[in-house]
């Protein structure tokens, strides 16, 4: 029974405290990112990032590609099979901006997954009635308050920038007789259409943070009142929002991500989203839990829960790889043309950009994670558990990347200062925004009442 | 093992209790040879202070021979002993076999670790079951101290174990 602390819940308090110092690292890490995106953006508007050569092969590609069919080169700008007669057309007018609003759009559609999840995994606990969580619970608690930054930013990019991003949001892709008409986005236009998607991204937005606050507002009154009461409401809440979450989830990736690629669909798309979103969440709660225990705090979580929380890495990163590859698999075994030239792109398109990204992908995602956490005495050592949480993220943020990137921005991809200082600056807000919001309840939820089984958690 | 009157049994009824009497019999150096409860004790393992189980190694060594075993399979047969194409894809088409790639691993991993825990364990189809105490399957637990692998004499042991709250102490 080694690791149990002489920790009495029944009186006791933490508070996160969110120093000036740590409030003015994040800032300058913030301040410095914005720099990058601004010397980036230069850089890129000079064309001096490689942009041009690569502009140009493009140009060819696209032209020999229209005319020899050939699947492969042809894929630029927000294609797939199909109806390619305006693709070269599409390709004279691209626009060096692209880049940066992909960019604003990837980071936006990654954090709020990161946030939700959040609530997600809190739910998820309630409804399970799980008990060993209760003492890190009000770490993912406070992720989705970052909904407030990225919500916005979603709705406000899609809003003015949408067209940039959506090729079904293109002028004319749905009006009969227009040069742009594209039938089968046409036959899309009864869910893909600017209005609709609005009302969902609103719509369940607001759900998410309306579920939220009543859950947060709950779960600190528990810590004044005490009792069994709340958390059977809590338990109500967590269902309500799993129930909303399944759906919206699935949506928002179609919305989101899928729709990009409009003329290519998956079946799978949705859950292999939400798994990207989860198993990242999870390793940002880790992480998250690893800092304050390095920092002095939560010295009642010890290795038992954080072997728990390696176990979920470890599961969701292979439940993550099994999505993807079934995903893969029928389509490469089928080999429809206008599946394949999904995966096509990414691999042999665009001069082969995408393909280091792809590599990694899968070995920052799958092969990585798998090895490092396969031992038990991984998942109960931090510093291995960190090496974890270094891969899943970073290779998320590629998947995520490999999954917007080539629809948007096509053979203009590439990592540069704007990627970088674009997550930097994404990154730096999330941190200040959930420590924020960690200070502003006790870090233990003192009066859950499975707090005591979870400090006597022994696996 | 044998009734040669080498086992001395603490009966305890309450499994608080007995993981408590583990420590504190260790504590006055008397070697416990097994604990029997009728459900899984937190903690008991390591009070007991038995070494933790290897079958996690047996289970990666198993999963790696299933691994390569599952691969000669479909090499030898797709590849080189009559080599088909199918949906017009290579000879060796390595996406499509991880499928049966994984099944393979999992097969051997399951049939593996049951059969190296039979073993490991002395279990066989028809053994003949030892049970020290048969309340040991209700609601008692009971502390197994073998005599002659300990320095202590049995007056001290049975002490011990009185001391710590058996409610009753046998030999058998």
């Amino acid at each position: 029974m080694a690791g149990h602390s002489h920790f009495s819940p029944a009186n006791v308090e933490e508070h996160f405290e969110f120093s000036s110092e740590g409030k003015k690292r994040i800032i300058y890490g913030f301040i410095a990112g914005i720099i990058a995106l601004i010397i980036g953006i230069y850089l890129l508007s000079k064309g001096e990032s490689g942009g041009h050569e690569v502009a140009a092969a493009g140009h060819e590609a696209a032209n020999a590609g229209h005319e020899a069919a050939n699947a492969g080169h042809e894929s630029a700008g927000h294609l797939s099979g199909g109806a390619a007669s305006h693709q070269p057309a599409a390709e004279e007018h691209y626009d060096w901006t692209n880049r940066i609003w992909a960019n604003v759009w990837l980071n936006a559609v990654f954090f709020t997954g990161i946030s939700v999840i959040g609530m997600f995994f809190v739910s998820l606990q309630y409804l399970a009635k799980a008990g060993w969580s209760s003492v890190l619970k009000r770490v993912p608690e406070a992720f989705p308050k970052f909904l407030y930054v990225t919500l916005p930013i979603l709705l406000a990019v899609f809003f003015f920038k949408g067209d940039v991003i959506f090729h079904w949001m293109h002028h004319g892709v749905t009006e009969v007789g227009n040069e742009n008409y594209d039938k089968i986005i046409a036959g899309k236009s009864g869910y893909l259409n600017k209005t609709f998607f609005i009302a969902r991204l609103i719509g369940f937005g607001a759900i998410w943070l309306i579920l939220w606050n009543m859950l947060r507002k709950k779960s600190l009154e528990e810590d004044i009142v005490g009792g069994t009461e709340i958390f059977t409401k809590l338990v109500r809440i967590g269902v309500a929002f799993i129930v909303i979450f399944g759906l919206s989830s699935s949506m928002f990736a179609w919305d989101w991500v899928m729709s990009i690629d409009t003329h290519w669909f998956s079946t799978m798309f949705g859950w292999y989203m939400f798994s990207s979103w989860h198993v990242t969440g999870l390793a940002i709660i880790t992480l998250t839990v690893l800092l304050l225990k390095d920092k002095g705090y939560m010295s009642y979580v010890n290795e038992n829960h954080l072997h728990d929380l390696g176990k979920f890495m470890f599961a969701f990163s292979i439940f993550w790889s099994y999505v993807w590859f079934s995903q893969f698999l029928l389509i490469y075994y089928a080999n429809f043309p206008e599946e394949t030239i999904y995966f096509l792109e990414r691999w042999e398109g665009h001069n082969k950009i995408y393909k280091t990204s792809e590599i990694l992908n899968i070995l920052f995602n799958f092969f990585f994670p798998f090895l490092v956490l396969m031992t038990r005495d991984a998942k109960r050592t931090r510093i291995f558990l960190k090496i974890a949480c270094f891969f899943i993220i970073s290779g998320h943020y590629i998947d995520f990347y490999q999954m917007i990137m080539p629809g948007v921005v096509g053979p203009h991809g590439g990592y540069g200062l704007v990627e970088f200082g674009m997550l930097t600056s994404f990154s730096c807000a999330f941190i200040y925004v959930v420590s924020d919001e960690l200070t502003k309840a006790s870090l233990v939820a003192k009066n859950h009442p499975f707090l005591t089984e979870a400090l006597h958690h022994d696996i | 093992m044998s009734s040669t009157n080498n086992y001395i049994l603490g009966v305890y009824d309450d499994e608080n209790e007995v993981l408590h009497a583990v420590s504190e019999v260790k504590s006055k150096g008397i070697k416990i040879e097994e604990v029997y409860t009728p459900f899984p004790i937190h903690g008991l393992d390591t009070a007991l202070g038995h070494p933790r189980t290897r079958l996690p190694i047996a289970a990666f060594m198993f999963g790696c021979l299933g691994l390569v075993c599952t691969q000669a399979l479909i090499n030898y047969t797709m590849v080189f002993d009559w080599p088909m194409i199918i949906g017009g894809k290579d000879f060796f088409a390595l996406p499509d076999w991880i499928p049966i790639t994984f099944e393979g691993t999992v097969l051997f991993t399951a049939f593996g670790l049951v059969t190296t825990f039979c073993i490991s364990n002395d279990l066989y189809p028809g053994k003949k079951h030892e049970i020290l105490d048969i309340r040991i399957t209700d609601d008692r637990f009971v502390m197994a101290i073998n005599v002659d692998k300990n320095k202590k004499s049995a007056a001290d042991i049975k002490k011990a174990l009185k001391d710590s709250g058996a409610v009753e102490v046998n030999v058998k």
